[in-house]
């Protein structure tokens, strides 16, 4: 009995030492060489493998990053400036600084401002959506309220609001890894600068229709007047295609053409309330940006 | 009696409801204004000839061809262009437009017959009526509006043997080709030689579902006067109308998976297409009319029209007695592969077969449940694809596997949603995993 057990020992042990010399020598024969760089860049990296950055996970990143000289074209929007001056100091080459981003909703086309002529009763997906038609509101660049965008978001960041039928972004969570923005098949969200206190000023719509079509079926839409272009005083407003846009770059928050625009196209978020006399028409517009609804009420 | 031929694999048998079957087509009165969409067809845009405030005449170019797969769009009428604007096509979306205030008596573009007497002598010669089909803007009026000429002109390489001509029409409701082969004969017939003498085959063969004894037994009387035409019954199955499905139900050939039916030595044509050829070839005549069917359950009159193109559908609908209350959805096209649209002014186009009123309680799609696993999409799929797991693949996004499992194959003919018993959104998903695919494939070639 007791032999049974010694021989078994013994030659399983024999077995195992043979496989360990043949495997030693096969791992030297065959061994890859990894820089170890790579390692500690993806440890510095936030392994959050959301493709932000455009690469297939952060070790993919990584790599990357290692492999190339200048990597100035390279950016972890998740990590931000922080991660990319860590990663850039543990491999000697210099990092550039972008502004942090911000996931932007340029529709604001909630119930109450765009009424809904016909229902839509296929597949729950925005894209398969509007592959097929305008969506159950007449406007054809509005929001389709689906969620594909609150799908694809890692982070939590983004999720819709069922009082609007709108996405709604939460701002210290959005990392602007753009994965809303490619989710979205009518080009709504939109990266734009984050500004300090989360400041914003955006028109909220891409109805590029003419401005009598657009306010047919929305009353918020942007009906390309032109009012905000010339009261802007940094030339931070452009028109085209019948569509206002605030360059988030050269905008300076001065909130000039909020009261400018007609059909209060133009949201102002996170700001103080208004002093002046057209407190009226300010808190009128708060309650129509969806950001601003739970604060509103609290306040 | 012999079996009658069909195609193999798959196929569903829907409800017939060919409730405006052997109702004579009537002429529709042009409305006063007319919203003609400047681009009806698959392929290149056109260029815009006129501008506001020209007088036009009916047949006039009002868009020119932008390339080879491209096609004219003519004026449906004699009237004034209004505005040059943007309309909604069935999509709802806007697209460019030409609206004319229409007078109410044609002044037709000069060479234009207006006769209805039948021409049975083709002097042209093959590759001048190509050139005419092309110049006439002649598309596929099946529905998929793919401009003719392209598919006359066979590729170098290539020889066709036949001439496949679809008078099957598949969609349950739609009776537009029916009553065009009853009322229409023997200009069909001549359409037929023409598109013969075009392509450069002997010999032609129509193909009828059984459910339309009365063209089979039209057809087949005046078949032996016209050399070379040949009449095949075929059992109703639905989409036997699909070109590889037709091909197959005839000729027994499968076409190749991402090839065209040129590649077995077929090409197919709808019988509005004949006709519209037998017109543009014998008496000049510009695609500018189309047979539209309106029907639905609900329908106080279901009836075939022919419908100047440009014509907004209220005031088809109005003919058929006007847009019953409890309406849930208008399809434009059969209730297979027609899309809702979401209003009643879009324009009728060149590729606008029928009209369906559907009630509320038909339109309703049924909830979605998990799937069960019954394959009964398998079973039904005509183009061998297991629609089930491409819908799932789709879903989630997995666009490799979709290429692998032939996802662009799918001819969308809805049989896997028609047969589905967990109601899944199976070919909603398919078509957007095929756009995906479409797009990477392109994005690779450049």
């Amino acid at each position: 009995m007791s032999n049974i057990i010694l021989y078994t020992i013994l030659s399983l042990s024999a077995l195992g030492v043979l496989a360990a010399i043949i495997l030693y020598f096969v791992a030297r024969k065959f061994k890859v060489y990894e820089d170890p760089r790579i390692d500690q860049v993806e440890e510095a990296l936030p392994a959050a493998n959301c493709g932000g950055c455009g690469f297939a996970g952060c070790r993919n990143f990584a790599e990357a990053l290692v492999r190339h000289e200048d990597i100035s074209a390279f950016y972890c929007p998740v990590g931000g400036n922080n991660t990319m001056s860590a990663v850039a100091k543990l491999l000697g080459k210099t990092p550039v600084e972008n502004d942090p981003l911000v996931a932007v909703v340029r529709c604001n086309g909630a119930y109450s401002h765009r009424p809904r002529t016909n229902i839509y009763d296929g597949a729950a997906s925005c894209a398969i959506e509007s592959s097929l038609y305008t969506g159950e509101s007449g406007c054809p660049f509005g929001c389709l309220g689906h969620g594909d965008c609150e799908v694809s978001c890692n982070f939590d960041a983004l999720y819709m609001n069922p009082e609007t039928g709108l996405p709604m972004v939460v701002d210290d969570k959005c990392t602007a890894c753009g994965a809303c923005v490619k989710a979205c098949p009518r080009d709504i969200i939109e990266l734009r600068k984050k500004n300090p206190k989360d400041r914003k000023v955006f028109v909220s719509c891409i109805n590029q229709e003419k401005g009598a079509v657009a306010k047919k079926n929305c009353e918020v839409a942007c009906i390309g007047c032109g009012k905000c272009v010339k009261i802007c005083p940094f030339d931070a407003i452009t028109l085209e295609n019948n569509l206002a846009y605030i360059d988030p770059f050269k905008c300076r928050l001065c909130r000039k053409c909020v009261p400018e625009c007609p059909t209060n196209a133009i949201l102002e978020v996170n700001f103080p309330p208004r002093k002046e006399k057209n407190v009226a028409q300010e808190t009128t517009m708060k309650v129509r940006t969806p950001e601003n609804t739970d604060t509103d009420t609290n306040k | 009696m012999s079996v009658l031929k069909t195609f193999v694999k798959g196929g569903i048998h829907p409800p017939d409801h060919k409730l405006s079957a052997g109702k004579p087509i009537q002429n529709l009165p042009l409305p006063k204004q007319i919203t003609v969409l400047v681009s009806q067809h698959i392929g290149a845009p056109p260029k815009l000839l006129v501008k506001r405030g020209d007088q036009v005449k009916t047949g006039q170019l009002l868009a020119e061809s932008g390339g080879f797969v491209s096609a004219n769009t003519h004026s449906p009428a004699t009237g004034k262009v209004a505005k040059i604007d943007s309309a909604m096509d069935s999509s709802g979306y806007r697209k460019p437009a030409i609206l004319i205030d229409t007078e109410e008596t044609d002044e037709w573009e000069e060479g234009i017959l207006t006769d209805t007497v039948l021409d049975k002598n083709i002097q042209l010669n093959g590759g001048d009526i190509i050139q005419k089909i092309m110049e006439k803007g002649l598309v596929g009026l099946g529905g998929a509006t793919f401009p003719s000429h392209v598919k006359l002109s066979v590729p170098k390489g290539k020889t066709a043997e036949y001439l496949v001509i679809n008078g099957v029409e598949c969609e349950p409701y739609l009776t537009a080709d029916h009553a065009l082969m009853m009322e229409k004969s023997d200009e069909i017939m001549v359409g037929i030689q023409i598109l013969m003498k075009g392509v450069g085959v002997e010999s032609a063969i129509i193909g009828i579902e059984n459910n339309k004894q009365d063209a089979i037994e039209k057809l087949t009387r005046l078949a032996p006067a016209y050399k070379g035409i040949s009449i095949q019954p075929l059992k109703t199955k639905y989409p036997q109308g699909g070109e590889k499905q037709l091909i197959k139900a005839i000729l027994n050939r499968e076409v190749p998976p991402g090839g065209l039916p040129i590649d077995v030595g077929a090409v197919v044509f709808n019988v509005g297409t004949v006709y519209a050829s037998y017109e543009a070839v014998q008496k000049n005549k510009p695609l500018i009319e189309r047979i539209v069917t309106v029907t639905g359950k609900s329908v106080k009159e279901p009836a075939n029209f022919r419908v100047r193109i440009g014509t907004p559908s209220t005031a088809v609908l109005d003919a058929a007695g006007g847009l019953p209350e409890d309406t849930g959805k208008i399809i434009s096209g059969g209730p297979m592969m027609g899309r809702a649209i979401p209003g009643t002014e879009i324009p009728i186009t060149k590729g606008s077969s029928g009209l369906l009123i559907l009630r509320n309680e038909e339109a309703k799609r049924e909830k979605i449940i998990a799937c069960i696993r019954c394959t009964k999409c398998v079973q039904v799929c005509p183009m061998y694809l297991e629609p089930y797991l491409l819908q799932t693949l789709s879903e989630k996004d997995l666009t490799d596997r979709m290429e692998q499992e032939r996802i662009l194959d799918c001819v969308e003919c809805g049989s896997c949603s028609y047969i589905c018993p967990s109601n899944r959104p199976l070919l909603d998903y398919i078509r957007l995993g095929k756009s995906k695919v479409t797009k990477i494939i392109r994005s690779r070639k450049k």
